[in-house]
């Protein structure tokens, strides 16, 4: 309380009833008031920032320490830096990383082919455990798609038909 | 080094990757010994979570072996076995200071409202997490903590969140005795919820779900009562004839994003992501519990909005508590309680898989394949 009472002293009664223990997150944190002096306190050594780091507008600086995964990259890069100009509080932040993530799954794929490696989709969505505990549910799940596939091959060629009259 | 490798939307494998390093003076390297897939790494796995980078580690539940530590790290050395909290956090900052050490402000540059946690996408600090044979622990002076002599390292692995949320997720909702706690969700957590609920002197224990292994399974493991909300019309009207009309003393969300039950808030927040996950068993919490009550979420939501009933918590003059759990504060407690036979953690894991059998492990814990309730990731350094 001590950086308080003079620049409330205009106040009247202010702070007379204040009551700690009535404190709806007690006692889930030790209160200290701490955050009162803002950001102030002696910080950790900083990691060395020597890969692409995004960080919130909200804050003036990265962290002392970050995590060093998956650096921005490609046009996914490019979405997301363009998300970091917008706040924590704005769409305009949170559903460019949404899109974002999506082409950066094409950007996976060519990655993999790339590198000469064709990603085994069928073992990566972990199929074989729903061969081995629910077959029955992952034959359905494919007639399903093949029927739905079939369906829209069927359209198409009709399509086609149409198309020479 | 063999490491888990998102790859998008519910693909993921086991690749070769690069060896962390030490970053920062107060970094440990660390060898998994377990690692755990966890309902929170299903949002991730649904790519439901902005900026999820493909290429990265995910698993924030693990434990592991010091291989090596940075120059300022002295309460750890080489060779300890240690208990690594869900929660990255520096000790230093005003939140760490308050023990608010899931909400760390030192430790995550892309998130202000957002802790940091291993394997858990760039909102939560972009650090490559436990599914993998090494990882790169920061802070190493603060989070991890040995693991005591003679506990099975089964034990310790669920001390790194399932057993902690669940006892946090308790202690939120401010439970006197005698009380009635009507739990959202039987999975690990909501199990573990129902159990820590008797410590503080729940008169009666509720949890809801819709899977009918997983309320066998809580019965037996927590003594509480259960019941399949899909054959109830309506989950809310239940519940005030189960509590002679009132509502429950206090309701606690176990389930978050990922919620079936409402195919309005399925659609908008699990399909089309117009809204930060489907809400239904926040929304189910908040008008099942009694005016004046106490509304206590561990379940987690993306970081944009929910369609909730917030009138009703005027109306009502309901308490809502939420957080990420502060696994630090709550460790020396929750060991004691192991130790003493209070809290059987391993009872929980259903399955114990090899880490390279990750994407099956993911498969079967998403879809509740052969009973799942819990799986162990082992790295092949730990099956020796
Ligand atoms: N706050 C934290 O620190 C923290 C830590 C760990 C996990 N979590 C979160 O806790 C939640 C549960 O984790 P888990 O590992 O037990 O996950 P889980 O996916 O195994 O369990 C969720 C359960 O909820 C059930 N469910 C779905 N809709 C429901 C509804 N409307 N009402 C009741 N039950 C419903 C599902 O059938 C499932 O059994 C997740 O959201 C996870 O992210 C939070
Ligand atoms: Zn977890
Ligand atoms: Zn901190």
């Amino acid at each position: 309380m001590e950086n308080t009472p003079e620049k409330f002293k205009h106040i009247k009664g202010w702070g007379i009833d204040a009551d700690p223990k009535n404190d709806p997150t007690y006692p889930m944190k030790r209160r200290t008031n701490e955050e009162h002096k803002g950001y102030s306190w002696e910080r950790p050594t900083q990691q060395p920032i020597n890969i692409e780091v995004l960080h919130s507008n909200e804050r003036p600086n990265v962290t002392a320490v970050f995590g060093e995964s998956v650096p921005p990259s490609g046009l996914s890069g490019m979405i997301r830096r363009f998300a970091f100009k917008y706040s924590e509080n704005s769409y305009l932040h949170w559903l460019p990383l949404l899109v974002a993530d999506r082409v950066n799954v094409v950007e996976g794929i060519v990655e993999d082919f790339a590198g000469g490696k064709v990603p085994n989709i069928f073992a990566e969505k972990g199929y074989m455990a729903e061969w081995k505990h629910n077959r029955t549910g992952l034959l359905t799940k494919m007639a399903v798609v093949a029927a739905i596939t079939a369906a829209g091959v069927m359209l198409l060629v009709r399509k086609d038909d149409d198309d020479e009259y | 080094m063999l490491a888990m490798n998102y790859r998008g939307p519910k693909r993921v494998r086991i690749d070769e990757k690069p060896m962390p390093e030490i970053k920062h003076p107060q970094d440990a390297i660390v060898r998994v010994t377990r690692s755990c897939i966890c309902g929170s790494d299903l949002h991730l796995y649904n790519g439901n979570v902005p900026d999820t980078r493909v290429g990265s580690t995910f698993g924030h539940e693990f434990t592991g072996i010091v291989e090596e530590i940075g120059s300022e790290v002295t309460k750890l050395k080489v060779g300890d076995h240690v208990i690594v909290p869900f929660n990255i956090s520096c000790g230093q900052c005003a939140f760490c200071k308050q023990e608010l050490y899931g909400n760390c402000h030192e430790a995550n540059p892309e998130a202000t409202a957002v802790g940091a946690i291993f394997g858990y996408s760039h909102t939560a600090g972009g650090y490559n997490g436990g599914q993998a044979e090494y990882v790169r622990v920061p802070y190493a002076n603060v989070g991890p903590t040995v693991i005591p002599e003679g506990m099975d390292p089964d034990d310790a692995v669920l001390l790194t969140d399932v057993v902690p949320t669940g006892y946090q997720a308790a202690e939120m909702a401010g439970i006197q005795k005698g009380d009635t706690v009507l739990i959202f969700g039987a999975g690990p957590i909501g199990i573990m919820a129902a159990k820590c609920s008797w410590l503080f002197g729940a008169g009666r224990v509720i949890v809801l779900d819709k899977e009918e292994y997983r309320l066998e399974f809580a019965r037996n493991y927590a003594d509480c009562e259960a019941y399949n909300f899909e054959e109830m019309d309506d989950p809310v009207l239940w519940a005030k004839k189960q509590t002679d009309w009132m509502g429950a003393d206090v309701c606690i969300d176990a389930v978050g994003a990922e919620a079936a039950g409402n195919v309005m808030q399925t659609i908008t927040g699990r399909k089309l992501l117009l809204q930060a996950g489907s809400a239904t068993a926040l929304h189910w919490a908040i008008n099942s519990v009694k005016k004046g009550g106490i509304v206590s979420i561990v379940g987690v939501y993306g970081p944009t909005d929910n369609l909730v009933p917030i009138g009703n918590v005027l109306n009502k003059g309901l308490t809502i508590r939420a957080n990420q759990a502060s696994v630090k504060r709550l460790l020396p407690r929750l060991i004691e309680h192991v130790q003493n036979g209070v809290i059987n953690p391993k009872g929980l894991i259903t399955h114990r898989i090899p880490l390279e059998d990750v994407a099956d492990g993911y498969r079967m814990f998403s879809e509740k394949l052969d009973n799942c309730i819990k799986t162990v990731l082992i790295p092949p350094s730990a099956r020796m």
